[in-house]
């Protein structure tokens, strides 16, 4: 008889288990897939141009010394819209941007840059998102810090938030 | 505060998913199959086990993602230039993580899952053994 309580193990158990799978359909996992391709050296690539008048992007000129964001961007990207005004005030306190334009094509890249300004030096098209899969880069916006060697040190998922913006100067100051 | 973490929220909900809003044309082999039927096959199988970044539930080779046509544009060119299914399959999960492939590795976070059953075995046996072993009398009585 004093063993009694043993009997409900199982229950509990099974209402453990049951516990859980309510949580997880209720809240569900975290989807957002983080790039695994960080403190490793930028892919090696050489991007052509994505619009007339701006230059293309190679993998050899993000080792110059400065470190830099490097944005994966799309002019059908809503979202990449409204990060605009921060690439702006990253560029506005000397920081250097360059892009790359996902799955894009020259005449709306420059309808982009037309409506929201031209933060990037540089715009590499990457119409078969090889270069985003090689950073393991899994949506647009997504934006990645690289140091003046061309290691990727961070990468940023979704828009950049007006706040953001004082830590990633602060972030890319310190790799210099 | 609330209105801008509201709208970061918002924003952070819309930036995941890649819906099918670009203009260009698919990538030559997202929809075309490989010219020799072997090298197909492998393509095939490797694609079937690699799982969609967009719509995560299925496979690369299930989903009409844009990403996902780009993700077996790049499976097809590296069979078709000869690299193997396996150096594929690591060169993608060195990017993505062991998220990205339906066959995942034995490590730490997958022991259980293999060695589970096999403990959970073990554990009915010695049970069993114990009940035997203590007879039918003995064994009733208690529970």
């Amino acid at each position: 008889m004093k063993k009694s309580w043993v009997l409900f193990v199982p229950l509990a158990i099974m209402g453990l288990l049951f516990g859980a799978f309510i949580y997880r359909l209720t809240v569900p996992a975290e989807t957002l897939i983080q790039s695994q391709w960080i403190n490793k050296p930028m892919p090696l690539f050489d991007l052509p141009p994505a619009t007339a008048g701006v230059e293309g992007l190679k993998s050899s000129q993000l080792a110059d010394g400065k470190p830099r964001l490097v944005n994966v961007f799309a002019s059908w990207c809503i979202p990449c819209r409204a990060e605009a005004p921060q690439l702006e005030a990253l560029k506005a306190a000397g920081v250097p941007i360059d892009g790359i334009a996902i799955r894009d094509r020259p005449d709306d890249v420059a309808a982009f840059l037309r409506e929201n300004g031209n933060p990037f030096d540089r715009i590499g098209s990457d119409q078969q998102s090889s270069v985003q899969i090689a950073l393991g880069s899994s949506g647009v916006p997504e934006t990645f810090l690289i140091d003046g060697k061309g290691i990727i040190r961070e990468q940023i998922q979704g828009v950049i938030l007006a706040e953001q913006v004082p830590e990633i100067i602060a972030k890319l100051e310190a790799m210099k | 505060m609330r209105v801008r973490l509201l709208l970061a929220t918002l924003l952070a909900l819309f930036a995941v998913p890649i819906t099918a809003q670009d203009r260009l044309p698919p990538a030559p082999y997202a929809y075309q199959q490989l010219r020799d039927p072997a090298q197909e096959a492998k393509a095939k199988a490797l694609m079937e086990t690699l799982r969609c970044l967009v719509c995560q539930g299925q496979s690369i080779a299930d989903s009409d993602a844009p990403l996902a046509g780009d993700m077996r544009h790049e499976v097809r060119t590296k069979i078709a230039a000869g690299e193997s299914p396996d150096a594929i399959r690591k060169w993608l999960v060195a990017r993505y993580g062991n998220w990205v492939t339906y066959d995942p590795p034995l490590d730490a976070a997958t022991a259980l899952l293999w060695f589970g059953p096999l403990l959970f075995l073990a554990l009915g046996g010695w049970l069993a053994f114990g009940r035997f072993r203590r007879g039918g009398t003995d064994g009733e009585s208690e529970i």
